[in-house]
């Protein structure tokens, strides 16, 4: 293991990331401030949504914006580096094994998620107070589930930017990510799914479930919610999975 | 302490779509493509063994498809040989990968630029992932910068640079961890003249600094002019290996003279293989004959008259003096440019 080829390409994602801040300030916070007020303000202000609603959303749109965050971090760049321009042989040729590089990726996607999940809190806040009811019971939970999603999202980046091309993007929206969104218990807790009985297991494959209902469970947890322990072992069972088929998926599509 | 380069009985077989390489670019594209039809397996190398010497130009000269890329690919770590070794000094390639890419710069077929970057931020960020230090990056930066006549541009993102920029910028780039052997795939294909000479003298100078360089061309005037050995290959084999001047003495006689009949007959072709200073003579078509001689123009009026006494109109002449072209189609019986 090379550390000074892993930092100086952490280095150079984290100066392209500068680079590109303000853009990537928009794309990561523009729909989930925007779903904040339609929802959070406009429905609830006018009536047609409990105001108790406000308090149940903001988990959700943590989650959601770590989790686009990351994937989008990691994914979008490996698509474009691996097309035929292959932007990414110069890291591919730095003295660093293969695997690292896609190891240094999601340690960026990371950073990232985490960055976006603290920025988002304060700035959903100010958009939906006053009637947030939100506090963190359990620091050492919360921290463990964020730091769990994040590396969620950062492995779902480099096992999807891995395994698609720069035409089936736009399937991939539609296939993947926005089934993923509405069944992600986002909007809606969990529980809110039991009058679905085949739905409410069936999206338990979604690994977003696990982030927004992780998130409710330390932040709102007035609400129904799943088990933290279920969340974690969910999460981590999620982060293993998708880090080995990424890191295979990447060692594949470096070397021919 | 330079280096040399050694591969032995080297094989690939691309299951999938082959490298770009292969094709005109560098680098294959793992296209996972299901589908139920067979995947074509299709070999690039047939069993491929170099030696490069320490300290040496060499080249790989052949038509596109011959394999030239792939072996680049394989040496350099990028593409996976389906059998044999590759070694890079002492080093296995495909065993002690870090310390290999450390001894090597590479300089693709198609410049594969960080297009995130700007033209002095993609040789700054490149020295780091070598691990030299602020201080060093920065003053080889801008000396190579200098070099390839790109300080103007320096701060400039590449996407807007021409093709010959990016080029140069890519051979600073692999000149920038000063490696003991430097790849250059096709390098000056898409170059004006004026580059060319540039990227030559580059070239020339690495090598004088101790350097071992390892180019592939199907320019036979870029492989005569820069290299101090070569191996011709075709099919994934080598199937010549010596100086440009050793390789050219195989050529039986050295000229060759391509002969256009109206009608052709066995019988003239015996004529033409008693003139004085033929040495060999082949059919091509049924209406052609290359033949190699140790003249050229000289031997133009015997040949006009022995095809018209023999009733068989020459319509074509094409005298070419002793080259690697030539070479290439004593070998192949093709052309390097089919």
């Amino acid at each position: 293991m090379n550390w000074k080829t892993f930092g100086a390409m952490l280095a150079r994602d984290a100066h392209v990331a500068r680079r590109n801040a303000l853009q990537l300030f928009l794309q990561t916070f523009l729909q989930p401030l925007l779903f904040v007020f339609i929802f959070g303000r406009v429905m609830v202000g006018s009536g047609y949504m409990p105001a108790a609603y406000k308090s149940l959303l903001l988990p959700g749109i943590i989650a959601i914006s770590m989790v686009f965050t990351g994937i989008w971090a990691v994914a979008m760049p490996l698509i474009a580096e691996f097309q035929w321009t292959r932007e990414i042989e110069d890291r591919l040729l730095a003295p660093i094994g293969v695997a690292w590089i896609a190891i240094e990726k999601v340690i960026a996607g990371i950073l990232q998620a985490l960055v976006a999940g603290l920025i988002v809190i304060p700035l959903a806040w100010l958009v939906l107070r006053p009637g947030v009811e939100i506090s963190i019971h359990t620091p050492f939970a919360f921290a463990a589930i964020i730091v769990l999603v994040a590396i969620f999202s950062a492995c779902g980046g480099l096992a999807l930017g891995c395994s698609i091309n720069q035409q089936h993007i736009g399937l991939m929206f539609g296939m993947v990510i926005t089934p993923m969104i509405f069944f992600g218990c986002t909007y809606y807790p969990w529980s809110a799914l039991k009058p679905f009985p085949i739905l409410q297991k069936a999206v338990l494959i979604n690994p977003l479930v696990y982030a927004s209902e992780g998130m409710r469970a330390t932040l709102a947890p007035q609400f129904e919610h799943l088990s933290i322990t279920a969340v974690i072992i969910a999460l981590l069972f999620f982060d293993t999975l998708l880090l080995l088929v990424g890191l295979r998926q990447f060692e594949k599509k470096a070397v021919t | 302490m330079a280096v040399g380069v050694r591969t032995s009985d080297l094989r690939k077989v691309y299951s999938s779509s082959p490298p770009l390489g292969a094709a005109g670019g560098f680098i294959a594209r793992a296209d996972a493509k299901g589908g139920k039809q067979p995947k074509a397996q299709i070999p690039a190398l047939d069993g491929l063994s170099l030696d490069v010497l320490p300290g040496e130009i060499f080249g790989l000269l052949g038509p596109n498809g011959a394999g030239k890329s792939t072996t680049v690919g394989v040496l350099t770590t990028r593409v996976r040989p389906t059998s044999g070794q590759a070694w890079i000094g002492e080093h296995d390639v495909w065993k002690e990968q870090a310390r290999v890419k450390h001894l090597i710069g590479v300089v693709p077929q198609r410049p594969n630029l960080d297009f995130s970057l700007t033209a002095r931020e993609i040789l700054i960020f490149h020295a780091a992932y070598f691990g030299i230090g602020s201080r060093q990056r920065n003053e080889r930066a801008d000396t190579l910068l200098e070099k390839f006549k790109l300080t103007e541009r320096a701060n400039q993102m590449v996407r807007g640079f021409s093709g010959g920029m990016m080029q140069r910028l890519s051979i600073a780039r692999a000149m920038m961890h000063d490696p003991q052997v430097l790849f250059l795939d096709e390098p000056s294909a898409g170059l004006d003249p004026q580059t060319r000479i540039l990227l030559w003298e580059i070239i020339r100078e690495y090598h004088q600094a101790g350097k071992t360089v390892l180019l592939t061309t199907h320019n036979m005037d870029e492989a005569d002019a820069l290299c101090q050995r070569l191996a011709i290959i075709d099919h994934g084999h080598v199937i010549a290996l010596g100086t440009p001047v050793e390789l050219k003495a195989t050529i039986p006689g050295g000229f060759l003279l391509r002969l256009r009949f109206g009608n052709q007959t066995a019988d003239l072709l015996e004529r033409l293989q008693s003139l004085a200073g033929v040495r060999e003579v082949r059919a091509v078509d049924g209406t052609g004959a290359d033949v190699y001689a140790d003249r050229g123009g000289s031997l133009i009026p015997e040949i006009a008259t022995l095809a018209a006494n023999a009733g068989a109109e020459l319509s074509d002449v094409h005298i070419s003096e002793p080259s690697l072209e030539n070479l290439f189609l004593h070998h192949t019986g093709r052309s390097l440019r089919d």
